[in-house]
């Protein structure tokens, strides 16, 4: 199919990180395997689920507050294009300069000739989800340019060289004595008599990147939040290494997807009450950062605000599935969902995983290059109750479920089995036939392949005597 | 009450002794129970793998067999969530279906529901004496929100000994196809689920659908733990002359 | 053609015609309840920061008993009054980073706090400075006036100005990167100590 100008597109291959390297349930098994990793997710997730349930319900109007996100999300993707040319128009006017970028290249392409304008060699990073989706680090690595990430989740990844596996916290799978061997073993520097206190962890981090922070002109961020009214940007963080990166260099880059806008100032008083309570399950985050451009004398006196589709106008175009767009990537879905406790986040294959990875990646890339992810999920709906934005993350499963190419031998049985379902009299005889208990063999074997994965850790009933059906008639 | 019953496929293949109680359960109460012949399945496994299009006949033909009931009860919440909450997405463009299967739809009943909502009663005259453990299933929880109604009639029933299960809310592991296509995830949240069963020191684990049951039985049964799995239509049916 | 047209243009198709914006039901808390001095308080201690309750005149001896001595960098339109004779203040006129971060703490006014929240913000006024100045000492003394508290965030981000730059600070530095339990001490001040001056 030839694409022209103007029709949505998805997210191109080779370049980025949407894309795993096999299917959702092969990579899963290394992760279920792994006790300490079960161990350090359960206990993580366990956490911040007691967490983020006492603040939020610390507030009477936590329900108001979502059914407003939601519907503010809706309202900015009705109006994107209209809200996207004014925050344009806002952030030059106060002085900041604003990109357009289609595609993860073009974005790549945007920020490496940025830095390359400055002259650095090495770059400051705050925690950016677009950043990593589009695979930016090594884009910039490719020109010669150090790419420094600040968060200190984030630093343990780099250091252990070992990839996120959650949105929040990508170092999630690791716990308190894991983070001490990682930081003895790479950590320039490190006082070798270091503990597993976790205080003195993230001491150990302060000392380490302070000199960066100080010496490094060029800083590149994601933003949580744009203000189309204003052309205020914001940066919702806790430990301070984004207001490092926000406030010291000279030159600032932000990248950010085009659904992070907000349409109005006041806006922000529903996703500062939402985000922080259902993502670190905190009242409110340790810091905020919000900017207009450049302010005179205070902060980074060059802004660059780069605006990124990357696949985002396909998702817009599935009506049942342009909700995933509303997300403020709380993480909150993550920690509810009993797959994602269970295997991690590297099983998704994507910089997004849990449920709203599970339903955005395959957007984003087309259903086709992620055809397990709408499967990850048991459906459970624990995802749709947690969400501060109300995403129905379930109904975009099965949505996507029936997009998803399909392997033959499982369509021929599902045609059959609607077939006979749609026949009284051969569903009957089907049921008297115990054709179903035939297949299963006798109580406790084993099914035939694909079900054998059931059969192996499970007991299937005996087959009753007579079925309803049959009772029913001989009353 | 002339009440329609929809037995599902799978209590009425392999599980018959849960639809089996929801009769003899409404007919104790005074009820008349009619079981419409041309019923088969509402289509849920084939909407949740992706098979909207195999599933469409199923739907139409669930809309067509019970639109002439009042009432109509199953004793899955599984089943009646996809009959309220799928149903008219899958006849789509199809007013006329989708307008149907609607109605249809809000008078499809899980049997909690029905007993409280519609009839209007929570001591409905059992006697089960055991100790049991509740699953809220996830369907029934968070997708019809029958919340604390299959509690209370548990708690009405004579010599029933109710223990609360830890961690309730968290989902089985079943899910339909996703314990066959993610076998191993699924049997790691069942591995937990059953680990929470066993610390209530429950005889018996009970539910409002058979599908988990059948899963989290399953398990049980491997592990030879000697807990049973019964419906919740079963545990309600029962009295001192006929036990479960 | 550009991107920009490219991108607009996406969007527009995949929007179709005509897709309507929902209204936003607006019903949650937005009027302004009476603050709240107490639970501001208990808030801001409950994330680790220090509060002293002082009278006017007091602001002097509650610095001088949170910082004992030493220097501290000020923005240049502090009140020269709330500061000690022992203490010795360089008022930041572009400062160096190194002689910011040498201080042993910095004191600043605040635009607004939410009581609901523990929440401070700054907005670069002259009593509050560049927003480098909070950042690199490990210290920072907050001075607080009660009409400067606001109960909840909507009666906060009504009260803001969105084009100065915001700082919204809630307890010192912290992370929830290990085991997901919030740890304080990163990159931002250690310290935070709040002085909540009674009318
Ligand atoms: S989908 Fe909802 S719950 Fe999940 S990360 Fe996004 S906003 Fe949070």
């Amino acid at each position: 199919m030839t694409t022209f100008l103007g029709m949505p597109a998805r997210a191109p291959r080779g370049v980025g990180h949407l894309r795993g390297d096999e299917p959702f349930p092969v990579a899963a098994r290394e992760a279920l395997a792994n006790a300490q990793l079960r161990r350090n997710l359960q206990h993580a997730t366990t956490t911040i689920r007691g967490k983020s349930g006492r603040v939020i319900a610390e507030l009477p109007d936590w329900q108001e507050l979502r059914a407003a996100g939601s519907a503010l999300k809706a309202y900015t993707m009705a109006n994107l294009p209209l809200l996207l040319e004014q925050l344009e128009e806002k952030v030059t006017a106060a002085g900041g300069v604003v990109h357009w970028a289609a595609d993860a290249n073009e974005a790549n392409r945007i920020v490496t000739d940025l830095v390359r304008q400055t002259g650095e060699r090495r770059v400051i990073k705050v925690k950016s989800m677009a950043t990593q989706e589009i695979g930016l680090n090594e884009a910039l690595e490719a020109a010669g340019i150090a790419p420094v990430e600040t968060d200190l989740a984030e630093l343990i990844v780099q250091l252990g060289d070992d990839k996120p596996s959650h949105i929040l916290v990508p170092a999630i799978h690791r716990n308190r004595s894991e983070i001490r061997e990682i930081f003895l073993r790479a950590m320039p520097g490190v006082d070798p008599s270091l503990t597993d206190n976790p205080p003195e962890l993230a001491g150990a981090a302060r000392k380490y990147l302070r000199e960066t922070f100080l010496s490094t002109r060029v800083a590149v961020s994601g933003a949580n939040f744009a203000v189309a009214e204003t052309g205020t940007l914001a940066v919702v963080e806790s430990e301070g290494n984004g207001r490092m990166c926000l406030t010291l260099p000279e030159t600032l880059i932000t990248v950010m997807g085009i659904e992070k806008l907000v349409p109005a100032w006041s806006d922000l008083e529903v996703f500062l009450q939402l985000l922080p309570r259902a993502s670190t399950g905190e009242r409110m985050n340790p810091y905020t950062s919000m900017w207009h451009g450049v302010t005179p004398g205070d902060g980074p006196q060059s802004f660059h605000l780069v605006l990124l589709d990357n696949g985002r106008s396909a998702v817009l175009a599935d009506e049942v599935g342009r909700q995933a767009l509303h997300c403020i990537r709380c993480s909150a879905c993550l920690n509810v969902c009993p797959v994602y406790e269970r295997t991690g986040g590297h099983a998704y294959g994507s910089v997004y995983p849990g449920p709203i990875g599970a339903v955005l990646s395959p957007q984003l890339t087309g259903v086709a290059d992620n055809a397990s992810l709408p499967y990850a999920s048991s459906l459970c709906g624990a995802c749709f109750d947690a969400c501060p934005v109300q995403i129905d993350i379930p109904s975009i499963l099965v949505h996507l479920r029936n997009q998803a190419p399909h392997p033959r031998t499982e369509a021929a049985v599902m045609a059959a089995a609607a077939y006979m379902m749609d026949r009284p009299k051969l569903y009957a005889s089907a049921q008297r036939a115990a054709k179903l208990a035939r297949i299963a063999g006798r109580r406790g074997r084993g099914l035939p392949p694909p079900l054998n994965g059931w059969s192996a850790s499970r007991d299937l009933p005996a087959p009753p005597k007579e079925t309803f059906r049959d009772w029913w008639r001989g009353r | 009450m002339r009440i329609a019953l929809f037995a599902t496929c799978l209590a009425d293949t392999m599980f018959p002794a849960a639809a089996k109680a929801t009769v003899l359960l409404l007919e104790r109460l005074g009820h008349e129970v009619v079981f419409p012949a041309e019923q088969t399945c509402c289509g849920q496994m084939h909407i949740n793998t992706g098979y909207q299009k195999d599933a469409l006949p199923l739907v139409e033909r669930y809309a067509r067999t019970f639109d002439p009931y009042e009432v109509i009860v199953a004793p899955s919440g599984s089943c009646v969530g996809s009959v309220r909450h799928q149903h008219a997405m899958v006849a789509g463009r199809n007013a006329r279906l989708a307008a149907r299967a609607t109605s249809v739809a809000s008078r499809t009943f899980e049997l909690s529901e029905l007993l409280i909502d519609v009839l209007g009663v929570e001591d409905v005259g059992a006697y089960f004496p055991h100790r049991v453990t509740y699953h809220p299933t996830c369907h029934s929880l968070r997708v019809l929100r029958v919340g604390d109604k299959p509690l209370r009639l548990l708690r009405h029933v004579r010599g029933l000994d109710l223990v609360e299960l830890p961690a309730a809310e968290q989902c089985c592991g079943f899910g339909g196809t996703f314990s066959v296509k993610n076998a191993d995830t699924s049997t790691a949240m069942l591995a937990d689920k059953m680990r929470h069963v066993l610390d209530t020191g429950a005889d018996v684990c009970t539910a409002g659908d058979a599908s988990c049951l059948m899963h989290i039985g399953g398990g049980l049964s491997r592990l030879r733990t000697g807990v049973r799995t019964v419906h919740l239509a079963e545990i309600l049916a029962s009295t001192e002359g006929r036990a479960a | 053609m550009s991107s920009k047209d490219v991108i607009l243009g996406r969007i527009r198709s995949a929007l179709g015609p005509g897709l309507e914006a929902p209204a936003i039901p607006r019903n949650y808390r937005r009027d302004s309840d009476k603050p709240d001095l107490d639970l501001l308080v208990e808030r801001l201690v409950d994330y680790k920061a220090v509060v002293h309750r002082v009278t006017g005149g007091g602001i002097p001896a509650a610095i001088l008993e949170i910082l004992g001595a030493g220097t501290v960098v000020v923005p240049p339109g502090l009140p020269t009054e709330w500061l000690p004779p022992e203490v010795e203040a360089v008022v930041d006129d572009g400062l160096e980073a190194d002689r910011i971060g040498a201080a042993d703490g910095v004191v600043t006014g605040a635009a607004v706090a939410i009581a609901e929240t523990g929440t401070i913000v700054l907005d670069a006024s002259p009593d509050q400075g560049r927003r480098i100045i909070t950042l690199l000492p490990d210290l920072h003394i907050c001075v607080l006036r009660p009409e400067q508290v606001v109960a909840s965030v909507p009666e906060a981000v009504a009260r803001l100005d969105p084009r100065r730059p915001l700082t919204w600070i809630s307890g010192p530095s912290a992370t929830s990167d290990i085991e997901l339990n919030r740890v304080e001490g990163v990159h931002g001040p250690r310290n935070l100590h709040v002085i909540l001056v009674a009318d």
